[in-house]
């Protein structure tokens, strides 16, 4: 098939040492942020961005894929060895795997972990290979129309399906739309919440939107909660698991691929809602139900699966469309659209042997993590014993470093303050982060479509339903801002007669 | 009077629970087991855990020594907050595990027994690990 083709051209093309040795800085550094808590890949990828505009495009998408891919390894680590998740998608991972390892399974446990992400990752890495040019085909009919309805969709989606609070959702994705707004409008020239400043006109850049709020925003929190008791860790030797083991662990595998991989694509899908499924399915499948909740090898196994299958699912319509659906995913179309690459259906067109050793990079890069993961997770653990003020204070020196390197002007290092404070403060009143990194980003682009389909129409708002997909899309919509009210209201009061 | 040990969990840190029990025998003075951590990394391996706690708990219970142990969480690192309890409450003597250590390693990390030894006003006893 064509696209085989393309990968073994990119697998050779991947292959030289540049390449390589890249690939293996980001998955190190990968695994590395994921085992912290509070670090994570997004924030990674916007710190470590500044750094490679020196770098051809391919090589720093090398590294930030494995940057990507190694943080869903190295979450499993912490939450199996330390209850503390490392990642938001290893939450799940941690209620059967911290069970495990203080019954003394802890090797097991991350045995089954890392070599479930490999298996996973793999999978799904192949499921991109063959669903995407699918999805290109599938884009290129797109229009204006319909690329505004698919942003609006996941506007929507961002802040009602994931987080507690939809009204808290909806505060940040406005925030964040109010941030991508600043600067000059392009079309009509009128200056945009710019406060007389000229530095602004530009619009507030991406990377210190990205950096102020996860980097400098966490930074800030973790001060203000520095003093905490040292949690136990639990003494491991090197991962390994049993031949029992292995027959318990390979259909939880398979199911939590499944799980993760069209959840990763979804808009807003992102990493914790396959692992919440995966568990659920795990439990209601397994052969010992009784060792549920007690160390069951399948609830470490599924949702490790899914979170890495999600990974590789959250690349397909970024890559095909342009879509991001999660944090990382949205860091990483900024810092495409800073190399002046363009992500969407001409993207394989256009830039192929860049996409295609991107994905080759992802193979590679997922053997290299199992490779790093699965003799050496006790050692990453250790990482755990640096005192947090140091490890702030370097991430604080790279943060300021990146957000003067974007323009070499003071203002950003302002801006870079303002929007940390303005990071604590929504992890103070638990505001969630997705919806205004999403917001900032995608903001101005549903923008650009929205006006695109406007002027198409000469003005009348008919013109924002295109296609039949810009019907389907407004019909999800409907049904999703509608359903919580449809039962609140018909399903509630029929289940209520006392 | 109060014999004061700076205990971790470490071969070291039994040497001077051992050793601080016979010192407060000796003397007839109360023991006061003392464990700090700084709290600000996420693990920490001088710290001493509930179960290694109850453990030494069991075993003072045991000998039937009048004893007080205090963990002391977010303070300064463990030679200040030694050398802060041993000037405000009243001290006769400090017990601290001792180890070998390289001339660059005490150059970067600095040395909490030096630390301890040159600040208390009372006497320190330095005990090496059980061989």
């Amino acid at each position: 098939m064509d696209n085989l083709n393309n990968l073994m051209q990119g697998f050779e093309d991947v292959v030289a040492p540049m390449n390589l040795l890249l690939a293996l800085i980001g998955v190190l550094v990968g695994t590395a942020v994921g085992v912290l808590p509070g670090i994570g890949p997004a924030m990674t990828v916007a710190l470590l961005l500044p750094i490679t505009y020196g770098m051809e495009p391919v090589q720093a998408f090398i590294m930030f894929a494995g940057i990507f891919y190694g943080g869903m390894y190295g979450g499993s680590t912490t939450s199996i060895l330390l209850n503390t998740p490392g990642e938001s998608s290893s939450v799940v991972t941690a209620i059967e795997g911290n069970k495990m390892a203080k019954a003394g399974r802890a090797a097991q446990a991350l045995a089954t972990a890392a070599i479930g992400s490999f298996v996973a990752g793999t999978i799904g890495t192949l499921l991109l290979v063959l669903v995407t040019p699918v999805v290109v085909d599938f884009a290129v009919s797109l229009g204006a129309p319909d690329y505004f309805a698919l942003m609006l969709l996941s506007f929507i989606a961002v802040t009602s399906v994931l987080g507690a609070s939809r009204i808290r959702g909806v505060i940040s994705l406005l925030l964040g739309l109010t941030i991508g707004l600043v600067g000059i409008d392009t079309v009509s020239g009128q200056q945009r919440l710019t406060l007389g400043v000229p530095q602004l006109a530009d619009g507030i850049d991406v990377v210190v939107v990205a950096v102020g709020i996860f980097a400098v925003g966490e930074a800030l929190w973790v001060a203000a909660h520095l003093r905490r008791r040292p949690v136990e860790i639990i003494p491991v030797g090197r991962p390994w698991m049993g031949r029992k083991d292995w027959k318990r662990s390979w259909k939880p595998w398979l199911r939590g691929t499944a799980f993760g991989f069209p959840f990763g694509a979804l808009p807003a899908g992102g990493a914790e809602i396959p692992t919440f499924l995966s568990y659920a399915t795990e439990k209601r499948l397994t052969k010992h139900p009784e060792e549920f909740g007690k160390g069951a090898i399948e609830g470490v196994a599924g949702p490790e699966a899914a979170n890495n299958a999600s990974a590789a699912g959250t690349l397909v319509p970024m890559l095909a469309i342009g879509l991001p659906t999660n944090a990382t995913a949205a860091v990483m179309l900024a810092a495409f659209q800073s190399y002046g690459i363009q992500p969407g259906p001409l993207l394989f067109e256009r830039e192929a042997s860049l996409v295609w050793v991107l994905i080759a990079s992802l193979f590679i890069g997922n053997l290299m993590l199992l490779l790093l993961n699965l003799p050496l997770a006790p050692a990453w653990a250790k990482l755990l014993q640096i005192p947090r003020p140091y490890l702030y204070a370097g991430i604080l020196f790279f943060a300021s470093m990146g957000a003067y390197a974007v323009n070499a002007q003071p203002l950003d290092l302002f801006l870079l303050l303002t929007l940390g404070l303005l990071g604590f403060a929504m992890r103070r009143f638990g505001l969630p982060v997705l919806p205004l990194i999403i917001g900032a980003i995608l903001g101005p682009r549903a923008e650009l479509q929205g006006r695109r389909s406007l002027q198409l129409s000469g003005g009348e708002l008919s013109g924002l339903i295109g296609g039949p997909v810009s019907y389907a899309v407004y019909a999800v919509i409907v049904v999703v801002l509608v359903w919580p009210l449809v039962r609140r209201f018909v399903v509630r009061p029929r289940t209520s007669p006392a | 009077m109060t014999v004061l040990v700076g205990y971790v969990p470490s071969p070291e840190g039994e040497a001077a629970l051992r050793a601080g029990i016979d010192e407060a025998r000796l003397r007839g003075e109360k023991l006061l087991v003392v464990n700090t951590s700084r709290g600000d990394a996420y693990v920490d391996p001088r710290f001493a855990q509930e179960p290694d706690l109850a453990h030494v708990r069991e075993d003072l219970a045991a000998l039937g020594i009048e004893f007080d142990i205090r963990q002391v969480l977010g303070g300064g690192d463990a030679a200040e907050e030694i050398v802060e309890l041993a000037e405000k409450l009243d001290v006769s003597l400090v017990v601290i595990g001792l180890r070998r250590r390289s001339a660059v390693g005490k150059l970067i990390t600095g040395s909490a027994a030096q630390q301890i030894l040159l600040g208390t006003d009372c006497p320190v006893l330095a005990v090496k690990a059980a061989v």
